[in-house]
């Protein structure tokens, strides 16, 4: 398959030794750095010195660890020289998402709460990823607690979409969507509770992968909502993305909810075509008030595919509207409980008093913000004796139904193809009402509420060039045949659209 | 004057004897330095998941089956949120509407009566840390967060504080009996929480109940109850109403404390945990239950009490640990006459216990079969059961068996009526003052001539025949 091109000399003049790396992509930095054509160094210094140029402006990160960074790169470097196998993603430069904890470098999930908590343990995903190579360059701005779909419930630092800086990059993993489009680390990890990885994906252009629930262990990804967390990857390509969920997945005896599933190997998948392939246009994804580009950008990547051989079916989704009140039930019910170790007592956030009730009502008041202390309230309101079986049950009996639709819809298709969002990314501060934002999660959702994996790639522009993406949704397991779907949609538009540099 | 029936329920928390945590792999240890056996799921670090420790499970339910409980598969555990310090993540994983196991039982000896009590649920879940107060301060200990526990729950069938009593000792016993728990109080492997309430006699429903939390004691489980029943009636009596509350035990001042009122009970807020799926319990798991069962404390009592002939008191002494009825089992069927163990268990609870000390059974010198011989030996008249303890102490010290002592050291008794005789007419010869005393009508003296061949035989005569016979001489001079 064609590769994405790297960034011209004459586009990046500032810094043309890095700009030569930066754009390359996982799997081709990897190839380097095994063929010893690159060091890992040499990568990790680049990235580093992009990110301290460019991330000023957008709020990528909030840590940057260069010296922790470094130290990884010579030790892949140092694997490499002994001739011993550097893994997969050897000297490829990560950032992961301040929900994921990484061992001895400060985790916050974006929260004042847990300002300062250096973990003493490490993630399932990032143990996976450094075993195999990858270089671990910071920690990425997101949604307090991954609440959010725009990342400005962020206390620490606002980020910015590269494509248009007064613009959101999505959320809730908008930092690791905006590093890979703005090159500052070749592969992210973010985590997706109710589109936090495609949505984002979708604003900043780039692919992100939310695998089947239970593909990826959960074991140090701090928790929002349980039965719908999922760690994913974000890169520039399909290919990459693959590599690292190849990566990532597996059992974990450590994470109850993670299965006992076949490897994935995505990656043996990629070039596998969509010949014969029938795609599902759901109509209720395609209402008829949703936003005109968007519309056209759907038909436009479903013609793609027909083109390469697949066939259409339209199908339906009937309890797709009950979809986003079952989830902003459960997943606030999930994240009150979630939430109340967060108590002042052992680590994080402990504000000064006297007794016990004002240390944890001043702790949890002064340490959370807005949108989490609303979810943590909404949560236990429906946990309550007096309101569970009107709303947590209820919501239940809605998801299995949200999940049957789907059951049935994969009776008639191989994979959906749908919006990912009504819009392309909105103007910081345009959406003061939460339940404006919470609307925008309408198309996402319904996914997690199933546990199915979905991958959303960049598909072409609005007039005003900011980045659209599509999202395809596959049966349980079945990643492979929404990354073959992806790759003929990349090979369809050609070199990947890169966001403006500064002058 | 109302004559007030006591309605009592028991909620008993038994600590399951696993080696390490029922989420996590930090070990289970009592006493060790505070905070050392943690690890993040126990401290309920950001990003740490609980995953469950199926040997948690197979203690359970072996508990369940030995109650003849309904075994749910599959059962579920349920967040049941809180705040306190010594609770990491703001919710204990416990289970709520699907438990493991429903609707069993307790059999239950006491004072020789048998009843049944009936159990609601026994449900999985896990401890608590301790808070140490220290002064001004209080500081957490999450040594004993995580460990893993069965909650038994009983039906209200309970009617008296005794009553209570015995159950909670029944429990104690079945639950050392199968080996779910270590049952060692001190330690708190149990610990019991009552529901109280009373009624008059022959109402048709319960009386608002009482919630007595921190019956941390075995022996503060009769107080406590009795204060609660006697608290009631007072109050009712002199024209109040029982409030629905939680109250707190104070055992040593032997007083409770009302610590919270009904509109204070907590809502736990109840929440399937997502982070365990359901929990189905195999065949396997449940085959392997049910074969490890052993013949129960309650049955094999009446057994010892049936078969054996043994009083209740003795029955329930021989069955308060496993290895002391598995002793006399093997004991009694290594006899030549099994008509012989009331016997045996006699000698068990007297002789064999006191040379024990309260060390275990397990630790005895002398084998079942050993002490089988000794009895046997007894019983068939070889020996007197005075040289028989002779015998005991020598076996003990020997480690030989009783024929073999016999033998050797010549202690067989001795029951020629001849040889007898010789010796207690030379006893009368010698004794001519205290003769003539006993025939003017001192019958106590009886004693001191038997004793005396008993002492020329060295304790050897058969101490029927030489009563007997001396009995005979005296009464006869010729």
């Amino acid at each position: 398959m064609r590769r994405p091109s790297a960034p011209t000399r004459s586009r990046c003049q500032r810094c043309c030794a890095v700009s030569d790396l930066v754009g390359l992509g996982a799997r081709e930095l990897a190839r380097r750095v095994r063929a010893r054509e690159l060091s890992a160094r040499e990568v990790t210094v680049g990235f580093l010195e992009r990110i301290a140029a460019r991330d000023g402006a957008i709020g990528a990160y909030l840590r940057v660890s260069p010296e922790r960074a470094l130290a990884e790169a010579d030790r892949v470097d140092q694997t490499i020289a002994r001739g011993d196998d550097a893994g997969p993603l050897a000297g490829v430069p990560v950032g992961v998402k301040d929900v994921i904890v990484t061992e001895g470098l400060e985790t916050t999930a974006g929260s004042k709460i847990l300002a300062g908590w250096v973990p003493p343990y490490q993630s399932t995903a990032v143990a996976r990823l450094r075993a195999a190579g990858a270089i671990v360059l910071g920690k990425t701005n997101c949604d307090e607690f991954a609440m959010g779909s725009s990342n400005e419930h962020a206390p620490y630092l606002p980020c910015r979409n590269p494509w248009d800086l007064t613009r959101v990059p999505g959320g809730s993993s908008g930092g690791s969507a905006a590093a890979i489009a703005a090159d500052l680390a070749a592969l992210t990890l973010g985590t997706d509770t109710g589109g936090s990885i495609r949505q984002p994906a979708g604003f900043c252009g780039v692919v992100g992968l939310k695998p089947t629930y239970g593909r990826v262990s959960r074991w140090g990804a701090i928790a929002f909502a349980s039965s719908l967390d999922q760690i994913g990857p974000m890169a520039a390509s399909v290919g990459d993305a693959a590599l690292a969920l190849d990566v990532i997945a597996g059992l974990d005896p450590r994470d109850a909810t993670s299965l006992d599933a076949a490897a994935p190997n995505l990656v043996a998948a990629l070039d596998g075509g969509v010949r014969g392939l029938r795609i599902g246009l759901a109509r209720e994804y395609h209402p008829a008030q949703l936003d005109g580009e968007i519309a056209a950008a759907v038909r436009a990547a479903a013609a793609a595919l027909v083109s390469a051989g697949a066939t259409l079916v339209d199908v339906s989704l009937p309890h797709t509207r009950y979809a986003g009140p079952a989830y902003y039930v459960i997943a606030p019910a999930e994240a009150a409980s979630n939430l109340a170790r967060y108590d002042g007592v052992r680590y994080g956030h402990r504000a000064a008093a006297r007794d016990l009730d004002t240390l944890y009502a001043r702790s949890r008041g002064e340490g959370f913000g807005a949108e989490v202390k609303r979810r943590v309230m909404i949560g236990n309101y429906v946990l309550r004796a007096g309101s569970y079986d009107a709303y947590y049950r209820k919501a239940q009996q809605v998801r299995a139904l949200v999940r049957r639709d789907f059951d049935e819809a994969f009776t008639q298709c191989d994979a959906l193809l749908a919006p990912i969002a009504p819009t392309a990314a909105f103007p910081i501060g345009s959406r003061a009402n939460p339940v404006d934002l919470y609307l925008g999660d309408v198309f996402t959702l319904a996914c997690n509420l199933a546990g199915l994996p979905g991958l959303a790639v960049p598909w072409g522009a609005t007039a005003t060039g900011l980045p659209i993406g599509v999202q395809l949704l596959g049966r349980p397991l079945d990643e492979a045949t929404l990354c073959r779907a992806g790759v003929v949609l990349e090979h369809a538009q050609g070199p990947r659209r890169r966001p403006p540099e500064p002058a | 004057m109302t004559d007030w029936e006591p309605v009592i329920g028991l909620e008993v928390h038994v600590q399951l004897a696993t080696a390490t945590k029922a989420f996590s792999p930090s070990p289970v240890q009592f006493g060790a330095p505070p905070n050392t056996l943690t690890d993040p799921t126990v401290l309920a670090l950001p990003g740490a998941l609980p995953s469950f420790n199926r040997a948690a499970l197979a203690a359970a339910l072996r508990l369940g089956v030995a109650t003849g409980s309904r075994i749910r598969t599959p059962c579920r555990f349920a967040r049941k949120h809180y705040f306190y310090p010594d609770l990491p993540k703001g919710y204990q994983i416990s289970q709520y509407d699907e438990p493991l196991c429903e609707d069993g039982a307790v059999e239950v000896w006491h004072a020789g009566a048998h009843t049944v009590v009936r159990l609601q649920r026994i449900h999985l879940e896990e401890d608590a840390g301790k808070l140490n107060h220290d002064g001004a301060w209080s500081r957490v200990d999450l040594n004993r967060a995580g460990v893993p526990l069965c909650e038994v729950v009983t039906a209200p069938d309970l009617r008296s504080a005794d009553q209570a009593f015995a159950y909670m000792k029944a429990l104690h016993r079945l639950v050392r009996w199968l080996g779910v728990c270590e049952g060692d109080l001190e330690k708190g492997h149990l610990r019991c929480d009552a529901n109280v309430s009373v009624r008059p006699r022959g109402a048709p429903d319960f009386g608002t109940r009482v919630e007595l939390k921190n019956i941390n004691s075995f022996r503060f489980v009769k107080a406590a109850i009795e204060h609660e029943i006697a608290r009631q009636i007072r109050l009712i009596e002199s024209g109040g109403t029982v409030e629905r509350q939680t109250r707190l035990w104070d055992g040593a001042a032997g007083v409770s404390e009302a610590m919270r009122s009904k509109e204070e009970i907590a809502d736990y807020r109840y929440l399937p945990d997502p982070d365990l799926p359901p929990l189905v319990i195999s065949d396997d798991e449940l085959a392997a239950a049910k074969a490890a069962l052993p013949e129960l404390p309650a049955h094999r009592l009446e057994r010892f009490m049936r078969d054996y002939q043994l009083a209740f008191d003795d029955a329930d002494l021989l069955t308060g640990e496993r290895g002391l009825a598995d002793y006399l089992d093997a004991a009694v069927a290594a006899l030549a006459e099994p008509t012989r163990a009331r016997t045996l268990a006699s000698w068990i609870t007297t002789e064999l216990l006191r040379e024990l000390a309260g060390r275990p059974i397990e630790a005895s010198p002398v084998a079942p079969a050993a002490l089988a011989e000794l009895i046997d030996t007894i019983e068939e008249g070889t020996i007197s059961g005075k040289i028989g303890k002779d015998v005991l102490a020598r076996m003990i010290a020997s480690g030989d068996g009783a024929r073999a002592i016999v033998a050797r050291d010549g202690l067989r008794q001795i029951s020629d009526q001849g040889a007898l005789t010789t010796l207690a007419a030379e006893i009368l010869a010698g004794n001519a003052r205290q003769v003539a005393a006993y025939r003017a009508g001192n019958g106590k003296l009886l004693g001191f001539f038997v004793g005396a061949l008993m002492k020329a035989t060295a304790g050897r005569a058969n101490p029927q025949l030489a009563s007997d016979l001396m009995k005979k001489l005296l009464a006869d001079p010729t």
